[in-house]
């Protein structure tokens, strides 16, 4: 009695488990040397290298009045966009934050929640 | 020590235009009084506020550069606060960071010289060398 319980489970679990993960590795496998190679090696999202718009365009006057500079560095919320997102290097972005501080106080840009 | 402060400052909207010219001027006596000059005024005009001040949606930005110690801006912040329509303001030093501006200006000026006139600096070396031999 309990062999038959067992067997029953036993086969249940065999072909569920063997046939779905077995032939995948193998599936796969032929893949890289083939047309779908390389997009499967490296990265699946092609980034842009991310550069300081400030270097760039040479922009070194940060000043709390540019409104229009800062709130592309400010997220809808009201928050300063972190660095690694916008890609400004450290030195502007210590002044570019320093500059929206200055413009929340005078009323500018929001501290928090869009200009309404 | 001579620095240069920039004192932006906002008036509630519904100021008649001869109370703020008559602010201005109250100003503009309590810098000379001070040993300061002014400048420059700019009236940036009327703005939306990106936050409620004093339940004002809007006000009247003006921007003041003045010249002198530190007592200046003292006296002046003190008016401001003291003067019931000027709902906010904001005081900074710029001198540094235009004499930083202005240092990075030469630098880059300096650079696009020498780049455009690279052939006349070896003419002049090789006519100095003959004439010391």
């Amino acid at each position: 009695m309990a062999e038959e319980t067992k067997a029953p489970t036993a086969t249940a679990e065999g072909p569920g488990g063997s046939e779905s993960h077995g032939p995948r590795p193998g599936g796969r496998g032929p893949r890289p040397g083939g047309p779908g190679g390389p997009r499967e090696g490296g990265r699946k999202y092609f980034r842009r290298k991310k550069v300081c718009k400030f270097c760039v365009e040479k922009i070194e006057n940060i000043n709390y009045k540019d409104v229009r500079l800062l709130a592309q560095f400010v997220a809808e919320s009201g928050k300063i966009v972190p660095r690694r997102l916008t890609g400004v290097c450290t030195p502007h972005q210590r002044r570019l934050s320093s500059a929206i501080k200055m413009a929340r106080n005078i009323a500018l840009l929001p501290f928090a929640g869009r200009a309404s | 020590m001579n620095r240069t402060y920039e004192l932006m400052f906002i008036v509630r909207p519904d100021m008649a235009e001869e109370d703020l010219d008559k602010l201005i001027s109250t100003l503009e006596t309590a810098v000379s009084t001070t040993s300061g000059t002014v400048k420059s005024v700019e009236r940036m005009g009327k703005r939306r506020l990106a936050y409620t001040v004093r339940r004002f949606h809007e006000g009247v930005y003006i921007l003041l550069t003045v010249e002198g110690t530190g007592t200046v801006i003292h006296e002046l912040e003190r008016r401001l606060r003291v003067t019931e329509p000027v709902i906010k303001f904001l005081s900074v030093r710029i001198d540094q960071e235009q004499k930083r501006l202005d240092k990075i200006k030469a630098i880059r000026d300096a650079r696009k010289k020498t780049s455009a006139a690279p052939a006349a600096a070896p003419e002049g070396g090789g006519e100095a060398a003959p004439a010391t031999a």
